[in-house]
């Protein structure tokens, strides 16, 4: 009876949640002047009408759940990085520059090492909010969200002048891009004429390693413990500095690896707006996702569907896509608070006491 | 609204949780001006039912008469409206404001304009600590009173918010004796206007201040009756179903190696002072050492910087010959240091990790549960579930958050830890406070074989029953020195009452 009531008490928060989410997004179509039914029906529904919104879902769920992998591993550790944008933004700097630069190595080796560069070139990004956290205490979420500043301009300098493409400045056209990356580095795409790629098997195995390692080794109950109490952590022996520094560094580094599999899989060439933002919503994914694998996929599934489906109304409605963004705040809203609502247990209570009390009226 | 409340009835209330059934049928009734003791096993369901009747919890079944009226009380506020306070088990006060500060904010009638009348609720403060004869100062902040002062504190703020009904969780189980004495004939002297329902687990306060008791045994009421007819002998025996015996060290032959050794020890407290300054100590195998005082003397740094969680500023700790001074609290665990910490909720126990994961802290990247980089979940599933029917840990499964455990179950999952690792050394600081009687003698019974197995043991207590029972030697520690030794079996209470309050043989304690 409780079990079930508690089952049932989850389940309708979260209704009440993304119900709410869908309301607030439809408050402002109806400020925009947009017909709010359509636009949600557009949103959920055409994505999924043929192969190609499909895997066009599938290429946006790469990314979001690279990144969400990594923002979960940080905030398990206790710490809260919300850096991803530009450490994605180094690994992709780093993993183009790897293989511009060695355009004769076979695949097979300039490949990983590419994909091995752009993951470092994240982690070394994220490392400074890391050490700056465990050495100085300096709080995690202003150096990263500052340190995003200072990417996006390195970036914007990098492909605007070493970076840019000769042929650009012969042209005259002088677009920010880098040269187009050798063949060898190209990670293969699964169905013909279509942009789906093999980085899914890489993220879906990720996931897998991200589990086993938070839940499996030691080195993940580390993490944990440090992240759930470190005053506890440190009594039972554990060097909870370090594992800040450590999980700072593997978040940067899943999100330079999304940065790598990006532009090796998808662009092929670094230019700008690769990272599109994928760094911010892969935190909305790993909170939706409950900091879980589990649940980092289908939420990536389910943002990228929102991500095309806003494309596809932008298209077909003039409704800009920018709204999904307003959706993901909401949807953002709306997890904190009924994550506050499952997790108080004076609101359950009071939940448990009103069914059974309907239950028990006479009629 | 503010009429006497003649009569509180607490009629067959049942609440539930996640598979415990934490009160069952619960019947209690205080008639005006008693004073109801409730006792029980810790994890019995005192609290529980205490916070069903200050609207924390919503009762499943059952209902609560006052004056013969039902009342139902949604939050703690409507049970104050009611008349109803409650001092709860951990003190709920804002450390960095004062007094003043922290009555005025829990008070609506303080508030008025988006600030807080600070002016009233200090006429407030001194009328009633003037009526019942309660030293405080509200403009002290609360981080500079002693827990006395701040138990004082928690008592004035309930009185403030109107209680003319008092609940008190366990409001003696961090006071010093000479607290506990004040507190109590405090109570003598409040009961005279008000009614009081007082836990504890120390069965001697409960005959002598209260009319009533009742014992609660698995959330059953299980007796009710008046005190007088009860020693605390026959209620330890009611309460855990078997006659409580409490060890004793038998009085010990001298002799063993030294195994611990402190010389010279200096460390500083959180505010920056030398809470430790220049303390030397030795403890033999085979020895149980008490360290007695009067707590904030430099026990907690002292027991910080031999566990390495705490730097030490000069002189040496030595473990077994080996210096341990500083090394980090990895390498003195693996020293075979064993350490029960002061702070169970954040320090002893991770709380958001299941008892499983609690009991393996120290050890989850030991051979025995962990194979290379994995854990070994079979066997840290089969260690505890062993370590939780041995130490009698009660919950439903390994699997429940040692956060929602009752406070003496905390206790048993840190204690089941620390000894199952076997330790060559350890220091236990308070490791019964909140105990109740049936865990306290399993756990002295513990401690005792641990000695017999020669481990030597540093056992730090307020209660001097406690350390005259177990130990072979008693020093007492006063501003950070040891100022004077004794034998467990030549200490008296009297004597040890004035050591620990600085006194050697009439004098001024200063060096040892
Ligand atoms: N919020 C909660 N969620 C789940 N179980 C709970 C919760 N609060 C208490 N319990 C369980 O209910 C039982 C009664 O707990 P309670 O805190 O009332 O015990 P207690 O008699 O006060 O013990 P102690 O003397 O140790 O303080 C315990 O088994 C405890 O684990
Ligand atoms: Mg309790």
């Amino acid at each position: 009876m409780r079990k079930s009531l508690a089952v049932i008490y989850v389940f309708l928060v979260s209704l009440a949640a993304i119900l709410a989410a869908v309301g607030i997004g439809a408050f402002v179509l109806l400020i925009l002047g947009a017909d709010v039914v359509t636009v949600y029906r557009v949103i959920l529904t055409e994505p999924l009408k043929d192969l190609f919104g499909i895997t066009e879902i599938l290429v946006r769920a790469v990314p979001l759940i690279l990144v969400a992998l990594g923002i979960a591993i940080a905030f398990r550790s206790g710490i809260l990085n919300i850096g991803a944008e530009g450490q994605m933004q180094m690994g992709i700097i780093a993993a183009a520059a790897v293989a511009i630069a060695l355009p004769t190595l076979p695949k097979y080796i300039l490949l990983p090492l590419s994909l091995l560069a752009g993951a470092l070139g994240g982690a070394l990004w994220a490392s400074i909010a890391g050490a700056l956290k465990a050495r100085l205490g300096v709080n995690e979420i202003l150096s990263t969200l500052m340190l995003n500043y200072i990417a996006a301009q390195l970036y914007g300098f990098l492909l605007r002048g070493p970076m840019i493409d000769p042929a650009e400045i012969q042209m005259g056209s002088g677009t920010p891009q880098s040269v187009r990356l050798p063949k060898a580095v190209w990670i293969d795409r699964i169905i013909p004429g279509m942009r789906l790629h093999y980085g899914i098997v890489i993220a879906l195995v990720l996931a897998v390693l991200v589990y086993l390692l938070l839940w499996r080794t030691t080195w993940g109950f580390k993490l944990r413990a440090a992240g759930a109490e470190p005053k506890a952590a440190r009594y039972g022996g554990i060097k909870v500095e370090r594992c800040i520094l450590s999980a700072m560094i593997l978040a940067g580094a899943f999100a330079g690896l999304a940065g790598a599999v990006e532009v090796t899989a998808v662009h092929r060439r670094a230019i700008e707006g690769i990272s599109s933002g994928y760094g911010f919503s892969g935190i909305v994914v790993a909170l939706f996702g409950g900091l879980h694998p589990a649940g980092i996929i289908p939420s990536a599934l389910f943002l990228g569907l929102l991500l095309i489906g806003a494309d596809m109304t932008q298209r077909a409605m003039s409704v800009p896509a920018n709204m999904v963004l307003v959706l993901q705040g909401a949807v953002i809203l709306s997890i904190i608070s009924a994550k506050m609502f499952i997790n108080d247990p004076y609101a359950r209570d009071r939940f448990y006491r009103f069914v059974s009390r309907r239950g028990n009226e006479p009629h | 609204m503010d009429e006497k409340i003649q009569n509180l009835k607490i009629m067959g209330i049942t609440k539930r949780f996640p598979g415990v059934l934490a009160c069952d049928a619960i019947d209690l009734e205080v008639g005006e001006n008693q004073v109801f003791a409730l006792v029980g096993e810790n994890g019995a369901g005192k609290t529980t039912l205490m916070n069903m009747l200050m609207g924390l919890y919503q009762p499943d079944e059952g209902e609560i008469r006052i004056n013969d009226r039902k009342v139902q009380f949604h939050t703690p506020a409507e049970a104050f409206a009611a008349g109803i306070g409650m001092v709860h088990q951990h003190f709920m006060l804002v450390p960095n404001m004062t007094v003043a500060e922290n009555v005025a904010l829990g008070a609506r009638e303080f508030h008025s304009l988006g600030r807080l009348d600070l002016g009233g609720a200090k006429k407030r403060i001194k009328d009633i600590s003037a009526r019942y004869n309660l030293p405080v100062q509200p403009e002290s902040y609360i981080w500079q009173l002693s827990v006395g002062e701040q138990q004082r504190v928690e008592l004035i703020k309930t009185l403030c918010f109107g209680a003319r009904f008092l609940i008190l969780d366990e409001p003696t189980s961090a006071l010093t004796p000479q607290e506990t004495e004040e507190l109590l004939d405090l109570l003598r002297r409040m009961s005279e206007d008000m009614s009081i329902i007082f836990i504890s687990h120390k069965l001697q306060e409960v005959t002598s201040l209260s009319d009533q008791v009742g014992i609660l045994r698995h959330g059953k009421m299980v007796f009710t009756g008046p005190t007088s007819a009860q020693s605390p002998a026959k209620l330890a025996a009611l309460m855990t179903g078997h006659e409580v015996n409490l060890p004793k060290n038998e009085c010990p032959e001298e002799g063993g190696l030294r195994m611990l050794s402190i010389k010279g020890l200096k460390v500083r407290s959180d505010r920056g002072f030398l809470a430790v300054d220049g303390l030397d100590l030795a403890i033999h195998s085979g020895e149980i050492l008490g360290l007695a005082g009067v707590s904030g003397n430099g026990q907690k740094e002292l027991a910080d910087a031999l566990a390495g969680l705490r730097p030490v500023e000069s002189g040496v700790i030595d473990l077994e010959g080996r210096n341990i001074t500083n090394l980090s609290p990895q390498e003195i665990i693996s020293n075979g240091f064993g350490y029960i910490p002061e702070d169970r909720n954040h320090e002893g126990i991770v709380p958001s990790f299941s008892i499983k994961e609690n009991l393996i802290l120290k050890d989850f990247a030991s051979p025995e549960f962990s194979q290379g980089p994995f854990l070994s979940l079979a066997r840290a599933d089969k260690y505890a579930q062993a370590l939780k029917e041995r130490y009698d840990i009660r919950s439903p499964s390994i699997k429940t958050q040692a956060g929602s455990l009752s406070g003496g179950n905390i206790q048993k999952v840190i204690l089941a830890r620390e000894l199952a690792r076997k330790p060559k050394v350890l220091v236990a600081v308070y490791p019964t406070r909140g105990l109740d009687m049936g865990a306290e003698e399993f756990i002295h019974t513990r401690l005792l074989e641990l000695r017999e197995g020669g481990a030597p043991i540093l056992l730090i207590s307020e209660e001097l029953e406690e350390l005259m029972n177990l130990s072979d030697r008693i020093a007492v520690i006063f501003k950070g020195r040891i100022i004077d030794t004794v034998r467990g079996c030549d200490a008296t209470l009297k004597g040890l009452g004035l050591r620990m309050a600085g006194l050697v043989d009439g004098a001024e304690g200063g060096a040892a």
